[in-house]
């Protein structure tokens, strides 16, 4: 047994394809090991990497595989050997199996006598077995985006490969990919340690070795490093501050992690006079374009200073260097910033609403100006509903921020930095006296970006933020630009993600198809019962992903809940996003009942045996005719459905959904002891065709608010 | 210069590198390193990338290594000589090695070296930046190069070029001169960049003029309506000789031995003769295909260019307009480089 180390050296890899890169290596590796019969019960995978390397260590790695003994089995006797006496047949499957034919054996089966044979096969080593079988998994490797390097073309990776290192033990493994043949040298910091090769004795010498060279490879020990850095050079800078602290930012602290192979951290400041720059404008040019981490005060106000993580480490003449360095770049970017807010705020928002119809926003379908008038539109229409459910809200603030909303699109402060679109508008807004309510909204018309991130936190908001993204989906609909397979070129996929989140976190008391509705009456349409439709079904899909992927609730849950036909919309409760979740949780929460698993069992056999009647050729059930009904069990049953029917519909009506989940399920007994003595398939056509009509009209009945057959166990 | 000059000093502000003796470094080391030193493409172009000893060289299987500084035009950049950071003419150098060495990396380090940047007192980083380029059908990935948190290089592996598969690839190493040089000599301003020391004349003087001009005409007085002309006349003669090149020398041509077209006579000149006749040697068909004006169609697509940049500066192209352009811009890049491909076989 010995520990097996492979590290592959790249020019360097970018930083948001590394974390995943370095789990899949090490996941391969050990999979490629168990799959040879070469790992022991107690054996241990660790993973590092570096912008230049990938690197995995097993231990409890087999030298060699064990031998085995297998059992090969072949054509059937009668086949093989004919009067006792071998066939070509035979002949050819002991070669096959490199047996002679007298070793060939005689196998009973349950299917009757084959021939067989018993191969002995021995083990390889463990170096073959790796140096055959990496570089195809290392081949695997899936990429975001990879190229060619070398002459001919033979692969592509990320990008061109420079070293290997492969060991197994003391020992080498001969692996070769890339036109690179691994050796037991790995290499160092570019600068720190320079070009010269470090032999690496053991794998369990790898991490030091590295050490030595100025590289940590182990990530999550240069997240640690940054961060200790971070802490002590904010205690520096700020050492009369009391509370200061570095931002807490968790991609960044992983991006500039993936950066550096041996991190430090230096401080700089900046002209305290750029601080009158929006907190929004500075962080964002701090963190996205330059990488830096902000320090604030106490109050969560910025200070004029920031942290720059490098991947060197220098002696104070450098760092002065390099401090100087950073803060020229910072200071040109806030001063490009700082221009851009002096100008923009020369022509006011509102004068700026006039100059979206010179900025196209999709070329079927025309301006931004174009889609500013239709989100007024659909806001309004939002607003009135909201507001005749009892709602209070600012409909004119409203108005104004959907006026507004767009026109900082021609902003060249968002030209420059595009991340800041809407937060621009929302700072300008605010700047130009429009108040709260409009700023707010505005501010947050993109919000949720993620699935992750918040629903703007005012009604105003929200209604926007739906009445932009319904908008936007309904328009790409009607000129047949809907997103298909993997092509989402809009991103309406997330636009729909974000109305129905945000109708999820606010609980605004919106359906789904008041929403489309506002939105296909905002604009000159065509086709308008289709469009709906095909919208509908969209929003609908999204709404099983969101319940699925994003709630987390399970696939036959969604199904069961998704999968009813909806005839009447104001009923459905799919048409509600808040009732598409509390329906969920019941269904959830009753599958623990054995009542309601019966019934949903019974609703799946209820549901076979009806698609079985029906390709016998049976009759369309119609309607039960209570007369004809003859054995206790189905009047009982007929009864105990007439007797839920009125109080389901009530239940359902006063969106009492777990209540009506609770009155499906004490139809068990009715159910049970129908099943157990009436024959369905009865031999008098008008009773079994009474029969089906009698399940047909409970299946279809209850399925109304669940496809329950879904819910079925087995 | 001796060559010891080119060791680094410690400290930016004991490096006194006038701009013209960046270049000279530059030049000086990548000419000690194989490449061969061209002058500035003298056709408008946007970016190093487009001079024909880029877009053209990296076509095709023949080793090609060179160097060269490449004024970028970029109308919509410019700012009338008032912004520090910002030009509508830059300076690139634009470096490229067909194929690119195992230890390109290392060379282009040594690069930095050479024009005294110390990298054990600096902080530098290969930070992933793919370059695409639609007008011209070409793309590639790499890194832009921090130094300090300031980009100082494009660095690139050129995948596939006017529609075309790279095979070899190219490696392309693009420096940014002017912000080198601030950096160096630690000026917050473009302007203030010393030129040459001895006597000392200024980035300003040598420039400002054409910046503040150039805006104006890009900006204000640049004529659309002759632009677009101009671009049609380009865009027209270009095709016109693709077309001719297609209807002489594709495969179909060749096979039916129709390379003789009247319309060209006059260009295949002497050969003539021979082309008339369908069974004329094939050395015969190479040397009219050598002939055909091929790089002059790419001038004519690089003019095209520069005029869609010009008539966007001027906000003469809505954004439903802009793919159009670029896919007509396109097209004529993806057929220059196919002749190109195709003369390249000739031998």
């Amino acid at each position: 047994m010995a520990d097996c180390l492979f590290e592959v050296g790249l020019e360097e890899i970018p930083a948001r394809m590394i974390a995943s890169a370095q789990a899949e290596l090490a996941e391969r590796l050990e999979s490629l090991l168990a799959e040879a019969r070469l790992l022991a019960s107690r054996h241990a995978v660790a993973s590092y990497s570096t912008p230049r390397r990938l690197a995995v260590c097993i231990s409890g790695v087999l030298l060699r595989q064990s031998d085995v003994q297998e059992q090969l089995t072949g054509p059937s006797w009668k086949i093989a050997f004919k009067d006792d006496q071998p066939t070509a047949a035979a002949a050819a499957f002991a070669k096959k199996a490199g047996v002679e034919v007298p070793d060939l054996q005689k196998l009973a089966t349950s299917k009757g006598e084959y021939v067989s044979a018993t191969v002995h096969r021995s083990g390889l080593p463990a170096s073959q077995v790796i140096a055959e079988q990496l570089p195809p998994a290392l081949a695997s490797i899936s990429w975001a985006k990879s190229m060619y390097w070398r002459k001919g073309k033979p692969e592509r990776f990320v990008r061109p490969l420079r070293w290997m290192l492969a060991l197994l033990g003391e020992e080498v493994v001969p692996v070769e990919f890339g036109g690179i043949r691994a050796g037991h040298v790995t290499h160092g910091h570019r600068i720190l340690h320079g070009d010269k090769p470090i032999p690496v004795p053991q794998p369990s010498a790898y991490l030091s070795v590295l050490e030595s060279a100025y590289v940590l490879a182990d990530v999550e020990a240069r997240r640690q490093r940054i961060r200790k850095m971070l802490d002590a050079e904010t205690r520096l800078q700020t050492s009369s501050v009391s509370g200061s602290r570095w931002r807490e930012d968790h991609n960044l602290i992983d991006t500039v992690a993936h950066l550096t192979e041996w991190p430090s951290v230096i401080a700089g400041t900046f002209e305290r006079e750029f601080l009158t720059l929006p907190e929004e404008v500075l962080v964002t040019v701090m963190r996205d374009h330059q990488k830096y981490f902000a320090i604030e005060d106490a109050s969560g106000k910025l200070a004029a200073t920031f942290l720059a993580v490098l991947n060197t480490e220098v002696d104070r003449v450098g760092a002065d260097i390099i401090r100087h360095g950073n803060e020229r770049v910072l200071r040109a970017r806030f001063n490009d910033a700082r221009f851009f807010w002096d100008t923009d705020h020369k022509i006011p928002l509102a004068e700026r609403v006039e100059m979206l119809k010179a900025v196209t926003f999709q070329k079927d379908l025309g301006s931004y100006y174009r889609k500013t008038e239709s989100n007024i539109r659909i806001a309004g229409t939002l607003a009135d509903l909201l507001l005749s459910a009892g709602l209070s809200l600012d409909k004119s603030g409203l108005l104004t921020a959907a006026r507004l909303a767009k026109t900082d699109l021609t902003a060249e402060l968002v030209k420059e930095f595009t991340e800041l679109q809407g937060i621009v508008g929302g700072l300008y807004a605010r700047a130009q006296g429009h108040g709260e309510v409009v700023a707010r909204a505005i501010y947050a018309q993109y919000t949720p970006a993620s699935t992750g991130d918040v629903i703007p936190q005012t009604i105003e908001g929200q209604i926007l933020g739906i009445a932009d993204r319904i908008n936007t989906i309904v328009d790409m609909f009607a000129i047949g630009l809907e997103p298909t397979g993997s092509k989402d070129p809009f991103a309406l996929r997330r636009a729909a993600i974000g109305v129905i989140k945000i109708l999820a976190d606010s609980k605004l008391p919106l359906r789904l198809g008041q929403v489309i509705d506002a939105a296909i009456v905002a604009g000159e349409r065509r086709d308008v019962v289709a469009l709906k439709t095909r919208v509908a079904g969209f929003i609908e899909e999204r709404l099983a992903f969101y319940l699925r992927d994003v709630r987390g609730f399970a696939p036959a849950i969604v199904t069961a809940e998704l999968a009813t036909s909806h005839n009447d919309e104001s009923l459905s409760i799919r048409d509600s996003v808040t009732d598409a979740i509390g329906f969920a949780e019941d269904l959830s929460a009753m599958r623990g009942s054995a009542d309601f698993v019966a019934i949903c069992g019974a609703f799946k056999r209820i549901k076979n045996i009806l698609r079985q009647a029906r390709y016998k050729g049976e009759a369309e059930a119609g309607n039960v005719a209570p007369l004809m009904l003859q054995q206790p069990a189905e009047i009982a049953l007929d009864a105990r459905l007439n007797e839920l029917r009125g109080k389901f519909q009530i239940m359902i009506a006063e969106r009492r959904y777990r209540d009506a989940l609770v009155l499906v399920a004490s139809l068990r007994p009715q159910v049970d002891s129908f099943f157990e003595s009436v024959m369905v398939m009865d031999p008098d056509p008008d009773v079994r065709k009474n029969r089906l009509a009698l399940l047909a009209e409970i299946l279809n009945y209850f399925s109304r608010i669940a496809d329950f057959s879904e819910l079925a166990v087995g | 210069m001796p060559l010891t000059a080119l060791e680094p000093t410690s400290s930016p502000s004991t490096t006194s590198l006038s701009f013209q003796d960046l270049l000279f470094r530059l030049q000086s080391f990548w000419a000690a390193r194989g490449c061969i030193l061209q002058q500035p493409y003298d056709v408008e172009v946007g970016a190093g990338t487009m001079s024909p000893e880029t877009f053209l060289r990296v076509l095709g299987p023949r080793p090609y290594s060179v160097a060269y500084a490449q004024p970028s035009r970029r109308p919509a950049d410019g700012r009338y000589g008032e912004n520090p950071n910002r030009l509508f003419k830059h300076l690139q150098f634009q470096v490229i090695l067909k194929p690119p060495p195992a230890n390109i990396q290392e060379l282009y380090l040594e690069s930095l070296a050479a024009i005294g940047i110390d990298l054990r007192r600096h902080d530098i980083k290969f930070e992933e930046d793919n370059w695409e380029a639609p007008t011209l059908s070409a793309w590639g990935v790499g890194w832009q190069v921090m130094l300090d948190g300031l980009e100082i290089t494009q660095f690139t592996y050129f995948q596939q070029c006017g529609g075309l598969d790279l095979d070899p690839i190219s490696g392309e190493i693009t420096y940014g001169l002017e912000r080198i040089a601030a950096f160096l000599q630690d000026v917050d301003s473009i302007y203030d960049i010393a030129w040459s020391l001895d006597p000392l004349v200024t980035y300003r003087d040598v420039r400002f003029m054409d910046e503040l001009q150039f805006s104006v005409y890009n900006f204000e007085s640049a004529d659309v309506s002759k632009l677009w002309e101009h671009f049609s006349l380009y865009e027209g003669e270009c095709k016109d000789l693709l077309a001719g090149y297609q209807e002489d020398f594709s495969p179909e041509a060749l096979h039916k031995g129709e390379h003789h077209d009247k319309k060209h006579e006059s260009l295949l000149g002497g050969t003539r003769d021979d082309v008339a006749h369908p069974e004329g040697s094939s050395h015969a068909i190479d040397s009219a295909k050598g002939r055909f004006p091929v790089l002059p169609a790419y001038d004519l697509c690089l003019k095209c260019s520069h005029l869609f940049n010009l008539l966007d500066a001027r906000g003469a192209i809505s954004v439903t307009e802009r793919v159009g352009v670029i896919a007509r811009i396109r097209g004529l890049a993806v057929g220059v480089a196919k002749a190109y491909i195709s003369q390249q076989n000739v031998s």
